[in-house]
């Protein structure tokens, strides 16, 4: 007999649901519940864990700092790899090979290398504790994420098509925003996903350089375990809320990102 | 191809973006540097050791130890997660409505913050509150990842597979969607078995996906600390501590820079040498 086929992906998505159901059901939960009793659903369903993360500022500020520098990472990157991946993509110049494998290299440096240069780093320039500073930090590994995929994708667009644009008379400038970056739209759409994802799913560098006035929403969750005994229903909570933007935002791109995969780089 | 023209002035577009990677890539760098060669003992005096630290590491069981382990797991989870992505990417259905679904439910593990995948699954696999513990005890195994080595193993790979399959299959899913449809019906035509349809059709379009795969999940598992960190926090004992789980003990923990820096620049050294192998290895397979 054959399997049919959409047995494999329905187990490999049951598979990948259950950890998540696990934390969002242990979030309804009372602490008492979880340590107690073993239940498969909140048997005494409660919505404390959530009204504490929405009332105390201490939680709720974690998820703007969080939003906040993940939002200015994510615009600093494609606009500075914009420029940069065009100039990659149609032109040759000095070092421009040297130049690219070395931005990529910068994908490959371990985060625990850099934490405590960066501590001091962004210390001595007066940043640190600023969602600022974590927005340029996250550019080591992103930057050159995004180099790499924009290239890709600018190099799938023929050349005729900005001679032309010259032709017509149009300068570099207005050429690049009315022409150009319209017709690699997916591709900008995919490099913002990924940008993103990888900075608001870097921790160590997030929490290295905040302490209290910047400090991410993952950050702020360690502190459960820590004060107050081990409030698991609290931490389920705010893990859940972070699994939510990242949802979103895969909504938003979903119809894209085969795509958008196969068109670029990757 | 694009033929590209030469034009020195393309350095003017590329400018933000060194400036801004320079700051980040090049000061710390520097820093480490300096560090690897010195030593302090407090009040910012510092002395030259030269390359006392590099031998000091280099020759300590502790480092040797570490890289194997992350040698180790780098290796299981490169063997369990490139076939699996493949086979689920080849299962899933080419389109229709159930495409977007599968895509959205499968992204989801890559978007949750480390820390936190780290510790839904201490929750889910603690043995007395957590579904997976329950479950593996319940099936007559002793398991109890925080005490056992094995089940601390078991338990960090299985979360490793369930964070990262997903990356994969996406990269897998997108080559295959770019090969077109008329390559399967001559394959039909000339009756190709469905093992010769991926070996001859299937693998050599998603040879580039996969490059990309393997070299974005070795880097990344290379450099992994968070999950590992908040699931069982390297133990037992040192069983799960990988190189930066380690190195951010000796750094951070002890305060031993020096060690630490010298440790850094071989890790990093490390992971680029075995990137640039592995690119060689698959860009010549590619060639031939």
């Amino acid at each position: 007999m054959k399997t049919p086929k959409w047995l494999v992906p329905t187990l490999y998505i049951l598979f990948l649901l259950l950890p998540i159901y696990w934390l969002v059901s242990m979030s309804f939960k009372t602490t008492n519940e979880i340590l107690g009793t073993f239940s498969l659903w909140p048997q005494e369903f409660t919505l404390a864990n959530y009204i504490t993360i929405f009332t105390d500022p201490t939680w709720y500020n974690g998820y703007f700092n969080s939003l906040t520098y993940v939002g200015m990472n994510t615009l600093l990157s494609v606009s500075v790899a914009l420029p940069a991946a065009y100039a990659f993509s149609r032109y040759r110049f000095l070092g421009d090979k040297h130049l690219f494998f070395w931005l990529l290299t910068n994908r490959m440096a371990p985060p625990a290398v850099f934490a405590l240069p960066f501590f001091q780093l962004y210390s001595a320039v007066g940043l640190f504790d600023t969602p600022i500073a974590v927005a340029l930090a996250h550019c080591l590994f992103n930057i050159p994420l995004a180099v790499w995929i924009l290239e890709g994708f600018m190099s799938g667009v023929p050349k005729e098509l900005d001679e032309t644009a010259y032709v017509d008379g149009y300068s570099f400038g207005r050429f690049f925003i009315r022409i150009f970056i319209p017709t690699i739209a997916a591709g900008i759409g995919v490099v913002m996903f990924f940008c993103f994802m990888f900075s608001w799913v870097e921790l160590l560098l997030a929490k290295t350089l905040t302490s209290v006035a910047a400090k991410p929403i993952a950050a702020t969750m360690t502190r459960t375990a820590s004060t107050a005994g081990y409030e698991l229903g609290l931490l389920a909570a705010a893990g859940t809320l972070t699994i939510i933007p990242g949802a979103f935002v895969i909504w938003f791109v979903r119809n894209h990102i085969a795509k958008g995969f196969a068109l670029g780089r990757v | 191809m694009i033929d590209k023209t030469v034009n020195q002035r393309a350095w003017f577009l590329v400018l933000p973006v060194v400036v801004l990677v320079a700051f980040n890539a090049l000061i710390p760098l520097m820093t480490v540097v300096n560090y690897s060669v010195q030593e302090t003992f407090g009040n910012n005096v510092f002395f030259f050791e030269g390359v006392k630290w590099f031998e000091q590491i280099l020759n300590s069981e502790r480092f040797h130890a570490s890289l194997l382990r992350q040698l180790s797991f780098t290796g299981i989870i490169l063997l369990i997660e490139i076939p699996l992505g493949v086979a689920i990417a080849l299962s899933m259905p080419k389109k229709g409505p159930w495409v977007s679904v599968c895509l959205v439910l499968m992204a989801l593990p890559l978007l949750i913050p480390w820390n936190v995948v780290g510790a839904m699954w201490n929750i889910f696999a603690l043995p007395d509150i957590g579904l997976l513990g329950r479950m593996i005890n319940g099936m007559g195994f002793d398991y109890n990842f925080t005490q056992q080595p094995l089940a601390a193993w078991f338990t960090t790979v299985l979360m490793d597979v369930w964070h990262w399959t997903s990356l994969v299959v996406l990269l897998a899913y997108a080559g295959l969607s770019s090969i077109p449809d008329a390559y399967y019906q001559a394959a039909r035509i000339d009756g190709a078995s469905a093992w010769s349809v991926f070996r001859f059709i299937q693998l050599p379009k998603m040879k580039r996906v996969l490059t990309i795969a393997v070299l974005l999940r070795f880097m990344d598992s290379f450099m992994i600390y968070t999950e590992p960190f908040v699931l069982t926090g390297g133990g037992p004992g040192n069983t799960t501590t990988f190189l930066s789980i380690d190195l951010v003990k000796i750094a951070l923990g002890q305060f031993d820079l020096g060690p630490a820096a010298a440790m850094s620049l071989i890790y990093f050294l490390i992971i680029l040498v075995l990137s640039w192998i592995f690119y060689t290895l698959m860009m010549r397979n590619e060639e031939q």
